[in-house]
């Protein structure tokens, strides 16, 4: 009997041994990372370049967070919150990890948080905008370095109601597809010649741009992402209505996909956080470093990936290095004094940054080639519409 | 009045746009019995050659002509490597390793191309739209309309005039006994797969410019792909044409009507939220009815 079970034991540990990368022995002075987000498909340029933008960050600190050794370990969400919830309880159970970063859906975003926070491990979302975590479920150990996901169409709003009027809406038929119509008509309150809703994953646009050619507006007001993007900008272009308006876009014309617009994207009008054309020293060294180490040009996803490690880094740094002091890390935290290629922001009572939202406009280079450049500020200090529902204060 | 006739136009462009997409397909399932859902990644990887030759050559036509041998050559090797050992499978197997591709494929496009959306404009010559009455068309969705018409044609008369297209009758009817009557049927079936593989390439370089070249981008159309070629029954290229225009006129007409006649029964936000919703399950609603009434589709194989 001993026997059997001393050779079953050995027989565990020679398969473990052989088939397991042997996680490394959790270290008091080493900080694990677990960095999660949708990465198939064509939707997964975001999470790569989230990603990517954090792993930059890392570089420049020399590989290490807050001075300590570190330890990265990525996960894929595949886009899927039920995904989402098997990385999330991985990195808790299995990585015992002090940070979670990531996640690009709002979706993905709501299935998880709840995991992190109960378990006291610090969430930082780089993109997931959902306005749940800036209002009644703003916590602690929740923080943002993106937006809440009605202040970039607030942003677009504000442009309107000064430049343009009767506009018409078109976006997708989900949670966010409807938080941008609502961020975009809290400001906006001209005209509006008429509204769609499509379906998610839409790529045939005609029937949409018959109606909206019908209806006459002097502005297309669009919510399209990824690929829904693309294909909207190049039907747009060959239907002619191009001609005659213009179409406004969030979160679907940005650099990293420039390429593929090639000239459909000229003549889109965007907003967004990040002023790509700052002359900044920090958002140079970043520009310049992000192109050299991944031979493509930086988005602002991966800024918002990159400012997550910096804040790790703050964080880490005002605790002197002791993971178990929570609050010191988040003190440190909540002064967000980082280089951000953003210029500086700071944090409201909900985690939220409150920062400058930019007017961007694509314009064709000396070869022809598009390029985005930045038309001046729409929003100085903007603080999201949720603040006042979070209960935290400090 | 013109709005609506738009609308119809519309729908018969993105039906025929499906007709190209669903035809390589029916022929597949319809006579080597396969069922392949790699044909969206074929879509895809046609898609992705029409993109880089394009910007190597600068035109659409070259692009075609290079497009033409490479998708066969990628449907001869799958066909070769992975289906040939299929056929005689029972067809949870074809769809676990066809899957498979599928997996195979979106990564290696990843690989090879990387993550971002290529770049596929609309040649210049067919950028401007086009008058057709008062309405102004978009010049290269006229030509998906003359290419996907072109196609039934040659495939209708390549299927039903033709020793090739009889051989391929017979052995969909009846594959043990042509090759007993000394026809290489294993060529015959790679014939066959080459062409799914090119149909389904051409259709790839037919929606490189008006849509998005990317990763997965097969598997929106996979779906409906099937929906035509069940509607229209297995294996009927006439079928797959008839049904592809139907889902397309269906889906565009309720895509554009549905939330506004909803608006006059329901409050705003309940239309506007379902109109869409409906609008899109309005195609499967279209073949539930199909199959009630005609089970084996609205051309039935043996009538093709």
């Amino acid at each position: 009997m001993k026997m059997k079970l001393i050779m079953a034991a050995s027989l565990l540990a020679a398969t473990s041994l052989a088939t397991v990368p042997q996680p490394s022995v959790a270290q008091d002075n080493e900080v694990r990372v677990g960095f999660m987000a949708g990465f198939p498909g064509g939707r997964g340029i975001y999470g790569r370049d989230q990603r990517d933008g954090f792993l930059l960050a890392l570089d420049q600190l020399g590989g290490k967070l807050g001075g300590l050794p570190t330890k990265i370990i990525i996960g894929d969400t595949q886009h899927k919150p039920d995904v989402g919830r098997q990385v999330m309880s991985k990195f808790l159970k299995k990585d015992k990890v002090h940070f979670v970063a990531g996640i690009t859906w709002s979706n993905v975003l709501a299935a998880v948080y709840k995991q992190a926070l109960k378990n006291k491990t610090f969430l930082i979302s780089t993109n997931a905008g959902w306005s749940g975590m800036d209002g009644k479920h703003c916590n602690p150990y929740f923080f943002r370095s993106s937006w809440n996901n009605d202040a970039t169409p607030e942003a677009m709003g504000k442009l309107f109601q000064a430049e343009l009027d009767n506009v018409y809406l078109l976006s997708a038929n989900y949670q966010a597809g409807k938080d941008m119509l609502t961020g975009f008509l809290r400001h906006y309150k001209g005209k509006i010649a008429g509204r769609t809703l499509y379906k998610l994953g839409n790529s045939d646009w005609a029937a949409e741009l018959t109606k909206i050619r019908a209806a006459k507006p002097g502005a297309i007001f669009a919510f399209a992402p990824g690929g829904m993007g693309l294909s909207l900008l190049k039907q747009f272009n060959a239907s002619g209505l191009n001609k005659t308006m213009k179409l406004y876009t969030v979160f679907a014309v940005d650099w990293m996909m420039l390429k593929a617009y090639g000239k459909a994207a000229i003549g889109n009008i965007h907003t967004s956080f990040w002023d790509a054309d700052s002359n900044s020293p920090a958002n140079v060294r970043f520009k310049r470093d992000y192109a050299n180490k991944y031979k493509r040009p930086a988005s602002m996803f991966a800024v918002q990936g990159y400012d997550a490690a910096l804040l790790i880094n703050l964080g880490i740094r005002g605790a002197s290095g002791n993971l178990k002091d929570h609050d010191s890390i988040r003190a440190a935290m909540r002064t967000a004094s980082i280089d951000s290629p953003r210029g500086g922001f700071i944090y409201n009572n909900n985690h939220s940054p409150i920062q400058n939202y930019y007017k961007r406009e694509v314009v064709a280079d000396a070869d022809g080639n598009p390029k985005i450049v930045t038309r001046g500020t729409v929003f100085r200090g903007h603080k999201d519409a949720y603040h006042k529902l979070c209960k935290m204060q400090w | 009045m013109t709005l609506f006739l738009e609308q119809l136009l519309n729908g018969m462009q993105f039906g025929v746009f499906l007709f190209l997409v669903s035809a390589g397909l029916t022929l597949v399932l319809g006579i080597m019995n396969v069922v392949n859902l790699a044909h969206g990644s074929l879509y895809m990887l046609g898609a992705y050659f029409a993109a880089t030759f394009y910007a190597w050559t600068g035109s659409l036509w070259i692009a075609f002509f290079l497009m033409v041998p490479s998708s066969l050559l990628i449907g001869i090797i799958v066909e070769v490597v992975t289906l040939r050992r299929l056929y005689s499978r029972d067809h949870m197997d074809q769809v676990l390793v066809t899957f498979g591709l599928i997996l195979f494929f979106n990564e290696g496009v990843k690989l090879i191309w990387g993550a971002e959306a290529q770049y596929m404009p609309i040649p210049e010559s067919l950028s401007d739209p086009t008058q057709i009455f008062d309405i102004p068309y978009p010049t290269y969705r006229l030509v998906i309309i003359g290419v996907g018409l072109l196609v039934a044609a040659v495939l209708y008369i390549l299927i039903s005039r033709t020793k090739t297209g009889m051989l391929i009758r017979a052995g969909a009817s009846n594959g043990p006994m042509i090759r007993a009557l000394g026809v290489n049927i294993r060529l015959l079936y790679t014939i066959i797969f080459g062409m799914g593989a090119f149909l389904a390439g051409l259709a790839g370089l037919m929606a490189g410019p008006i849509l998005s070249v990317e990763s997965g981008m097969g598997e929106e159309m996979l779906i409906l792909a099937f929906v035509v070629i069940v509607i229209g029954g297995i294996g009927s290229i006439r079928g797959a044409l008839v049904a592809s225009i139907l889902v397309g006129v269906f889906d565009v007409v309720g895509r554009s009507y549905l939330p506004d006649l909803l608006l006059r029964v329901v409050p705003s936000d309940i239309a506007e939220t379902a109109g869409p919703a409906l609008a899109s399950m309005l195609i499967y609603l279209l073949m539930i009815l199909v199959l009630f009434f005609r089970p084996e589709g609205l051309f039935p194989a043996g009538g093709r």
